[in-house]
């Protein structure tokens, strides 16, 4: 019996007319596309994208060169070299992240006791070569002026569970 | 018409004062011109029909996928099968320096101009057809079975092995799927005692409406007709010449450029080709379903008939693509199963059962004019 009705069902398409029906129920839902450049997805307050290197309001750097981002950079992504400044603070001379490497995981961030260095929401950035994308202490110091308020509205909401 | 044609361009060189100057030279040559007008006429709809059926596939995909489709190039996507021509136009032709050149130049041309040549004896409306052959049927069967040779040329002048295989699998696939076509056909052509495509729907007239169709007495030869027509032309779930995901293009893996894009006008050159005879051959072509069936039918005779063939087409033209959107490819071994071990038979057997049929009182589709 069970064989009989497994032959009229192979016969008539039972199966395939299913199938079509499901593709043409779904042929009339809305479409889940979100049109990009006009519309885009709600971001987190923990959003990993482009890094910046902050200031304290006083102007001054937050970057003590303790060189703990380097060592926890899994993707040996950042470079750093520091030097003794006239006031007899240690600061960067240099601090290169190479974003090619980067593999955007925010250990830097979490390991850096004086939250200077940050991922911001920026994700829509370009380099037309490797070189481009080699971002130097001044380049990230420039994204972290710019966008400091939004950056520091992000770390006040994220505080609570730091 | 060729009246009507010729009335027209008289009087526009008449404002010249130069027809009789016009008509003397072309005169000598005009059924022959007469012939290139009507070719033209039925070859630039077909291609228009080609660049727009590649935007109603990707959007119908989308749809059914949830997305939207494409909508960046004009408004709704009108011109993205324009951009896309222009793209393939400009792209590079590359030529494998081991390939046969003439052959790998020739191959897309004969993948192509068999599915336009069908058309020359697919009547649009009674009497509306270029060349009113007799044995039509048979000359669309010989057109639609010169694709293979297109299919195989391309894969062994591109001097590839990928291609070969490909060529080898595809050509297998588009013979062993002309069997149950040519005999649900031979169905069709009991059922209408003509092998000429005018008489074929004239044999499904009546005043019952879409119950003179060949398609409620030949139903299961319309499905494998369909199903056949699918595997013919290569689209999914029989697209196993092209697998995308697994052989990457298959025969013209080599092809760039225009050359590819030729492969796949072919393509959908012959979806709209087996789009037509499918609703000519089953559907009752350009005539109303609803004919004779009360006010409906008296309403409804008012629309030319053009536009139910077109209706009609456009219809199994859907279907191709909901089948897309559907249903996962076959594997090779099921698609020959499915076409030598149950196609092939059940067709053979019913080529008898409709014989026999048509034998009792109970077959009421014998032409009835009227």
């Amino acid at each position: 019996m069970n064989s009989l009705t497994n032959y009229i069902k192979s016969f008539t398409l039972w199966e395939l007319l299913k199938g079509m029906a499901l593709t043409g129920r779904y042929m009339f839902r809305r479409s889940i596309t979100v049109h990009f450049p006009e519309e885009k997805t709600p971001q987190s307050y923990r959003f990993r994208g482009l890094h910046a290197q902050r200031r304290y309001p006083n102007g001054e750097e937050r970057c003590i060169g303790c060189k703990l981002c380097e060592a926890v950079c899994p993707a040996l992504a950042i470079k750093i070299e520091t030097e003794e400044r006239d006031d007899g603070t240690r600061r960067t001379t240099r601090y290169d992240i190479d974003l090619v490497k980067c593999i955007f995981c925010g250990f830097c961030e979490e390991a850096c006791p004086v939250d200077a260095i940050v991922e911001t929401r920026i994700y829509e950035y370009h380099g037309e070569s490797r070189h481009e994308l080699y971002y130097t202490k001044e380049m990230l110091l420039a994204v972290g002026d710019k966008y400091e308020a939004q950056i520091a509205k992000d770390r006040a909401a994220d505080a609570k569970f730091r | 018409m060729e009246a009507q044609v010729l009335q027209i361009l008289q009087f526009i060189f008449d404002q010249f004062g130069a027809w009789n100057a016009v008509w003397g030279i072309i005169q000598p040559a005009w059924p022959v011109i007469w012939t290139l007008l009507k070719i033209v006429a039925i070859v630039a709809p077909i291609m228009i029909g080609v660049a727009y059926l590649t935007l109603a596939e990707r959007k119908i995909l989308a749809w059914m996928q949830v997305r939207i489709g494409p909508n960046r190039v004009g408004y709704w996507g009108v011109l993205q099968p324009l951009a896309d021509g222009v793209k393939l136009l400009f792209k590079e032709l590359i030529v494998p320096i081991r390939a046969n050149k003439y052959l790998f130049a020739f191959a897309p041309v004969l993948v192509l101009a068999p599915a336009l040549a069908a058309w020359a004896v697919v009547p649009f409306e009674n009497g509306m057809v270029l060349a009113n052959v007799n044995a039509g049927l048979l000359f669309i069967l010989a057109m639609t079975s010169l694709g293979v040779y297109g299919v195989i040329i391309a894969g062994w002048a591109s001097n590839s092995k990928y291609a070969f295989l490909g060529a080898l699998r595809s050509a297998a696939q588009m013979v062993s799927y002309e069997l149950p076509m040519g005999f649900a056909l031979v169905c069709v052509l009991m059922a209408a005692q003509s092998m000429n495509l005018t008489d074929i729907v004239n044999g499904q007239q009546g005043n019952a409406g879409f119950l003179n169709w060949y398609l409620i007495p030949l139903f299961p030869m319309f499905v494998i007709y369909l199903i056949s027509g699918v595997a013919e032309t290569n689209r999914a779930p029989f697209d196993l010449a092209e697998g995308e995901s697994e052989i990457v293009a298959g025969f013209h893996v080599e092809y760039s450029g225009m050359g590819f894009a030729l492969f796949f006008l072919g393509e959908y050159a012959n979806m709209i080709l087996i789009a037509g005879l499918t609703s000519l051959f089953f559907l009752g072509g350009w005539l109303n379903p609803f004919h004779g069936l009360g006010i409906i039918g008296a309403y409804t005779d008012m629309i030319p008939g053009m536009l139910w063939l077109l209706s009609k087409m456009v219809f199994i033209l859907f279907l191709f693509l909901w089948f897309r959107a559907t249903f996962p490819r076959y594997r090779y071994d099921q698609l020959m199963r499915l076409g030598w071990k149950i196609l092939i038979p059940f067709t053979l057997l019913w080529v008898i059962v409709v014989a026999a049929w048509m034998q009792t009182p109970y077959w009421v589709w014998s032409s009835v004019q009227g």
